[in-house]
């Protein structure tokens, strides 16, 4: 589904003296099986923008549309249902919302508020397991009894189960161990090719903006701040520091390279293997590569 | 954040009425309660309420902001002046509306109640609009500080009094966060039949639950890691002070109380 922003903005708590305006005449489309990364400091503006995706909140000025839906601020929109069944949210610890006796109903709590089938939700609910990557027998287990990166991937399976066709994921991996979060993002990616979502993901680190994104968003104090290709935008060092957003460390590493050897390597999504290696037969002198 | 608000939630300030001290405020704010019920002529009542409206004014907050944190109660201020309107028959009648007679005594009574109704409560918010809670307890402890004499646990009740007000914006960011997280998934808290709705409730509380039993156990383990121990021998981080401020306001207080003797009839 193609998403449009249309001079959105958001305002909280209008009218009173906690007034803030969250989100100023923001303008941008996702379109359909692209992967966006949404970037920005503390404040800027992100989880309020997500949350006009499957309309948790309305905008206060301006027009949201998420394929055949529309959320503006003088009508009420009837389908919020439909809305939320089409977008799939995983907010920041998703951990919190599980509430079931056993990881099983929690999974399947999602489609069964969208009246799924029983038979249906039983399959989903198998393959939504598989995709996390969790054991069968967990299934009967509590999710109270589970270490946190299990109840992390219970959540996420909940969400996987309503069968999403657009993906938000509000900073997926936060407080993972740097194995987990290496798991949970390469599951992310694999799940967005194999069932062609519309991903929005919405982090802190630019390495996962890099590797997974097809195109990011910068906002800062609300607005736009700068979008484009990933490649593109994190070259622009400047520009970055002054939203105090970082150049993911490769990109920085690569130009350093450059100066110090007067080089030409640019990152085309190597890993950091495969520089190492394209490095090293360099500097062993096999300066076939400028 | 929610969109709707408590009533007399603090919003920071440097008026007059902020930097009272917090004792001096809570002190004014119990005899005021105590003497409205003395009020009884048209003098006395206007004095209490130019005394009300001169507080909130000088609150420095926008009237309108004061009266909208009202509105939950307005609704009350009406019930109760209906309810003198029509049950008191006392008096001679003044007219007659559609067959009801409306009794002098009914109008009056229904008038001051609903008036006294209206200062104590918006004397009372104005406590709570221009004082942190924290404020408020370290007062509170102050102010009872007499009854430690004879053991009963001062410190212990203001402990508790300010942990619970300190997690209550907690709990209600948690419920919001919470709350939209299963409306993602399809919870409906608005429609659906009483039991639908008490049953989309359940998905709600047990986080609630287990999150709230979780930073209780978290805060007395942090407490217990920095030696927290009860009342005795603790220090102040915020001293209170009564300052001029202080007894220049209870001097304005304390001519409305006389006033309001001379003016009882």
């Amino acid at each position: 589904m193609d998403i449009t922003f249309k001079n959105v903005s958001y305002t909280y708590q209008p009218d009173s003296p906690f007034e803030f305006k969250a989100l100023h005449d923001l303008s941008f489309e996702i379109r359909s099986g692209s992967f966006v990364a949404v970037i920005g400091h503390t404040g800027s503006g992100k989880s309020t923008l997500i949350q006009h995706l499957n309309g948790l909140l309305r905008p206060t000025g301006g027009v949201v549309t998420i394929g055949p839906y529309r959320l503006s601020a003088d009508e009420k929109n009837k389908q919020l249902r439909e809305l939320r069944e089409k977008v799939g949210v995983v907010f920041q610890y998703p951990e919190h919302q599980l509430f079931e006796e056993t990881v099983e109903k929690d999974i399947a709590f999602g489609p069964t508020n969208f009246g799924v089938d029983d038979e249906e939700i039983k399959a989903r609910t198998r393959e939504a397991v598989d995709a996390v990557d969790l054991d069968k027998s967990m299934l009967e287990r509590s999710p109270f009894d589970l270490s946190g990166g299990q109840m992390r991937r219970v959540a996420i399976a909940g969400v996987l189960a309503m069968k999403p066709e657009v993906l938000v994921l509000d900073e997926p991996t936060a407080g993972l161990d740097p194995r987990g979060q290496r798991e949970i993002m390469s599951m992310f990616s694999h799940l967005h090719k194999e069932k062609q979502l519309t991903t929005v993901l919405v982090t802190h680190s630019m390495e996962d903006a890099l590797a997974y994104a097809d195109h990011v968003i910068i906002l800062n104090q609300g607005k736009v701040y700068k979008q484009g290709a990933p490649l593109e935008l994190f070259q622009q060092k400047e520009a970055l520091q002054a939203v105090q957003l970082d150049v993911p460390e490769v990109i920085e590493f690569l130009a350093k390279v450059n100066e110090r050897f007067e080089t030409h390597y640019s990152y085309q999504g190597q890993s950091i293997a495969e520089l190492a290696k394209e490095l090293a037969h360099y500097v062993e002198g096999g300066r076939g590569h400028e | 954040m929610s969109s709707t608000m408590m009533i007399g939630q603090y919003i920071p300030g440097r008026s007059v009425v902020h930097r009272l001290d917090p004792r001096t405020k809570i002190s004014i704010i119990f005899l005021f309660v105590v003497i409205v019920f003395f009020a009884n002529s048209v003098m006395s009542y206007t004095l209490l309420t130019l005394f009300s409206l001169g507080s909130a004014f000088a609150t420095r907050i926008k009237v309108r902001y004061i009266l909208k944190g009202l509105k939950p109660v307005w609704f009350l201020i009406i019930f109760t002046f209906l309810l003198h309107l029509f049950m008191t028959r006392e008096g001679e009648v003044i007219t007659t509306v559609l067959g009801w007679d409306l009794y002098r005594e009914a109008v009056v009574q229904g008038a001051t109640i609903s008036l006294r109704f209206f200062l104590l409560i918006m004397v009372t918010s104005l406590l709570t609009l221009t004082t942190t809670p924290i404020e408020i307890t370290d007062a509170i402890e102050q102010l009872l500080g007499p009854l430690k004499k004879v053991r009963f646990p001062v410190h212990e009740l203001a402990l508790m009094m300010s942990i619970s007000l300190r997690f209550i914006p907690t709990l209600m960011q948690e419920t919001e966060k919470i709350s939209k997280a299963q409306a993602s998934r399809g919870v409906d808290f608005r429609t659906g039949s009483f039991k639908d709705r008490v049953k989309a409730v359940i998905p709600l509380l047990v986080p609630l639950f287990v999150s709230a039993f979780k930073r209780a156990e978290e805060l007395a383990m942090a407490m217990e890691a920095r030696g927290y121990k009860g009342g005795e021998g603790r220090t102040k981080l915020r001293e209170l002070k009564i300052g001029r401020v202080d007894y220049v306001i209870s001097g304005v207080f304390l001519l409305v109380v006389i006033g309001l003797f001379v003016t009882r009839t």
